[in-house]
């Protein structure tokens, strides 16, 4: 009884409450990272160097009036926000964040689930989140937002293929979906898949980018041509359901790519047994440390880049990520079978 | 079976990329543009009429409020056309200073147009960057006169103000400054793949249609036409300096932006000779208490940094105020090629477009 | 127990989104309620222990085919003129008509699923499933059994493709 059903709601607690932290901070950090690069200081009001601010846009996100335009399409206005925000929140329960550890003197493993279709898992969860932006698009019943809801089903399904033929290739490297198996099997073949499949890795970092609408790839939010795109309508609460979703879109690429390339809660190099001494740091502090190198590029990126324009990004995604990918694909499937 | 429609979107005037209250209304066939209308008149406060009802000296700050990001340019335009209606002759050293006026003026525009361009293409860091430099401008003029964005900073027959002491040496400190700044914008967008493809062939406009539709400035420069008014009929100090006017050759957005960055540079040439020769003597010439211009009309042109600016004034000899009062806007004239330039091109490509043009509505309007 | 009350419920739910794709009069909602019916179906499948299937379900219809829906749904104005108004009576004897060979068809499994023996429909699909995992069963009746199934069905598709694009190309 305990083990079936109260760990996991335990876990699913602590999950969602850290995952809802980390993306209000990430909010923070974003606004930080990029003032510092732009030579600005970036929040510093609310608390000592601005760390209360999250909670302070919360209050006000919470506050402000929750404006429903009155020739909106109403129950899909307010389902798209909650779309967007579900499949973000949920595509977490297959994410290992570490080795099983010993807790009270049980041993809990640190996810919540680990299905044999993880990886499949994950990519059908978050290919469901671009109905909150298709939907939010439709239903604000305004123009800007119709433009932003069509450029971002169209670039959603384009870059999905190429991500998926990517992980086509590395789940011919390590023979199974599972995201434990994953990370077990880079553990026994000795190596960081980013290295056996460094071309798979780049193209996922790219749709990566594309799939969770970050720059260079913001088109369905583009504010500068857009006035901010599938949003324009929304405001409170519903408006930063959006922006959480992004953030939380933003960890779980950044977890997953960890996850498959840079060996999840592994320690560098972890048949090196020079280096065993780097076994002292746990295993999810790993996890978070090379995550956290992935969203600090995103957000690199961000304040570096101009943005693609609409057919561009599908010139990118058709004409250079798809043939990349099934050429990456066959190359690694003809090397399994040879080797 | 089915029907498609176009789309009519409203872009403006309430837009963050249309750079004030430009308002552009744009018939869509998916993302692109099939045809457009440009309405402008959001801003119109009658500033040619007003300045037929102000005597001479009092239009000077009127002028400030056209292209309010580049007053001082306003304001030589202004003056020198009611010199020349006057035949007053400007001391020498009244000439180099508003022509160190003018190209700090010309730098500061630019800046302002370098970041708004590529916050419009997303490259945000930039904008910031941009405004940095452009602030140091602003300290240097307000140091010289004492405002920051209206400046008022000339009188008929020379300058009202002689520049503070140590001012020439900050003025040197900040050219040497921007020179490794304009690099590093360079090094941002200039070979930046993402930039090279939004700004390339897109909104190309040949030399002969630049002419026929009446451009001047950068855009008339980046499709190849060396028309610039400070060296064709050299004014202020100009004639006594060593400079380049930067052409591009295809005539895209790339040129029109590679242009500009060059004129950064010329612009620092032009301010290093004018400070190495700059002469002493009075700043004000021979003019007369009450200015009164003799009957008559003319037109006397600059090169703002926006591109030409003209002042046709008329005076009948006898009141205070002038008889006919006409501006031609450098961003009134560039905008005519808008409507065309975004024709077939899309929407991301608009607002490229309308930043590569660098209009202040300010001035379009009056 | 509980297995049984989670399976009516959802059975219900995708028998009352199915009506509400039929009844609803905006075309976005009808995709939308769709979407909701593949994720229940996709729960039924969750349960029966096919999680392959379930999430290809997600994948390939709730994620893909239907964001195509509704793009074009989104982009095509479809307000019928009041001239172009439906023959209800010849729409409803289709219905009946589709409806009849959906009933026989229903039938027809059920008496086939009574004649045979339930253990061996049990051992058949049960045993496989939780040894290997059924992903792997699915990909070795795919290449094996199934092949040439497979291939024709592939073969298809990259037709129908090549056909849509000839279609949408003006020139080529």
């Amino acid at each position: 009884m305990v083990d079936i059903y109260v760990v996991p709601i335990l876990k699913i607690v602590v999950l969602l409450s850290a995952v809802l932290l980390a993306v209000t901070y990430l909010t923070l950090l974003e606004r930080k990272v990029i003032a510092w690069v732009q030579v600005r200081l970036g929040p510093m009001r609310v608390g000592p160097q601005g760390v209360l601010q999250p909670i302070a846009d919360a209050v006000k996100l919470l506050l402000k009036e929750d404006i429903t335009p009155s020739r909106a399409d109403k129950w899909v206005f307010t389902l798209a926000p909650i779309v967007s925000m579900v499949p973000a929140l949920i595509a977490f329960a297959v994410i290992p964040f570490g080795a099983t550890v010993s807790m009270f003197g049980h041993p809990v493993s640190l996810y919540i689930a680990d299905v044999n279709v993880g990886l499949l898992y994950i990519v059908s969860v978050t290919s469901i989140g671009v109905y909150g932006i298709i939907l939010a698009g439709y239903s604000s019943n305004s123009k800007f937002p119709l433009l932003a809801g069509l450029r971002a089903s169209a670039q959603l399904i384009s870059y999905e293929i190429a991500v998926t033929m990517m992980l086509v290739s590395l789940v011919v490297v390590a023979g199974t979906l599972s995201m434990v198996g994953i990370v077990n099997a880079q553990l026994s073949q000795g190596v960081w898949y980013v290295f056996l499949q460094p071309v798979a890795f780049v193209i996922l970092f790219i749709g990566g980018l594309a799939e969770t609408n970050r720059a260079p790839f913001d088109l369905p939010e583009a504010e500068q041509e857009l006035t901010g795109g599938f949003h324009t309508e929304y405001s409170g609460m519903r408006f930063a359901l959006f922006f959480l979703a992004e953030y939380a879109n933003m960890i779980v690429v950044s977890a997953v790519a960890t996850t498959l390339f840079l060996g999840g809660w592994l320690r560098p190099f972890p048949n090196v047994h020079v280096l065993s001494f780097l076994g002292f740091v746990p295993g999810w502090i790993w996890f978070l440390l090379k995550t956290f190198v992935f969203i600090y590029v995103f957000i690199w990126i961000r304040a570096t880049l101009p943005r693609y324009r609409y057919d561009q990004l599908m010139r990118l995604g058709w004409k250079v990520l798809i043939p990349l990918g099934i050429a990456n694909l066959v190359v690694t499937a003809i090397l399994k079978v040879l080797l | 079976m089915f029907d498609t429609n176009e789309l009519v979107i409203n872009m403006g005037p309430q837009h963050p990329s249309t750079h004030g209250v430009l308002r552009v209304i744009l018939r869509l066939d998916g993302e692109r543009v099939i045809g457009s209308d440009v309405v402008i008149g959001y801003l119109h406060r009658g500033v040619e009429k007003l300045c037929e009802h102000r005597d001479w000296a009092q239009i000077v700050l009127i002028t400030d409020r056209m292209d309010y990001v580049a007053a001082a340019s306003n304001n030589l335009g202004y003056v020198e056309t009611v010199e020349k209606l006057m035949s007053i002759e400007v001391p020498r050293r009244a000439r180099y200073i508003r022509t160190i006026l003018a190209e700090l003026q010309r730098i500061a525009s630019h800046c302002l147009w370098l970041g708004t361009h590529a916050m419009d293409i997303g490259a945000m860091t930039v904008f910031l960057y941009a405004f940095r430099e452009r602030e140091l401008v602003l300290d240097l003029f307000e140091e010289y006169c004492g405002a920051r964005l209206t400046y008022n900073a000339m009188r008929v027959g020379g300058l009202p103000l002689d520049i503070p002491p140590g001012w020439d040496r900050k003025v040197r400190d900040f050219c040497d400054i921007l020179g490794p700044k304009v690099d590093e914008y360079e090094q941002l967008l200039t070979h930046n793949r993402i930039w090279l493809e939004r700004t390339r062939g897109v909104g190309v406009i040949p030399g002969e249609d630049a002419v026929a539709i009446g451009l001047s400035g950068p855009p008339l420069r980046g499709s190849g036409i060396p028309r610039d008014v400070r060296k064709d009929e050299p004014y202020a100090a100009y004639a006594e300096f060593d400079f380049d006017i930067p052409i591009g050759a295809a005539g895209d957005t790339y040129d029109r932006y590679l242009v500009r960055i060059e004129e950064f540079r010329q612009s620092v040439r032009i301010i290093r000779q004018a400070l190495d020769g700059l002469p002493e003597g009075p700043i004000l010439g021979k003019v007369p208490r009450l200015i009164k211009p003799p009957a008559g009309e003319t037109y006397h042109a600059i090169e703002a940094p926006k591109g030409e600016l003209g002042y046709f004034i008329a005076s009948d000899g006898k009141s205070n105020t002038p008889y006919r009062f006409r501006v031609r806007p450098p961003s009134f004239c560039n905008l005519q090629a808008l409507s065309r330039l975004i024709k077939g091109h899309l929407v991301a490509d608009v607002v490229a477009l309308i930043g590569s043009l660098d209009i202040v509505l300010g001035e379009v309007d009056r | 127990m509980f297995e049984s009350i989670l399976f009516y419920t959802l059975a219900a739910f995708i028998l009352g989104f199915g009506v509400l794709v039929v009844t609803a009069r905006n075309t976005v909602h009808c995709v939308v309620f769709l979407v909701a019916n593949f994720l229940c179906v996709a729960m039924i499948y969750v349960m029966l222990g096919a999680e392959f299937l379930a999430i290809i379900q997600v994948l390939v219809y709730a994620g893909g085919i239907v964001v195509l829906y509704l793009f074009v749904v989104m982009l095509v104005n479809l307000k019928r003129g009041p001239d172009a108004a439906p023959d209800r009576r010849r729409q409803s004897r289709v219905g009946f008509v589709l409806a009849a060979v959906m009933l026989a068809e229903i039938s027809a499994i059920l008496v086939y699923s009574a004649a045979r023996p339930a253990s061996a429909v049990a051992a058949a699909a049960a045993t496989p499933l939780q040894t290997v995992g059924n992903t792997e069963v699915v990909g070795m009746l795919l290449y094996t059994d199934y092949l040439i199934p497979f291939e024709v069905a592939s073969m298809l598709l990259l037709v129908a493709m090549i056909g849509a694009i000839l279609l949408a190309k003006k020139e080529i």
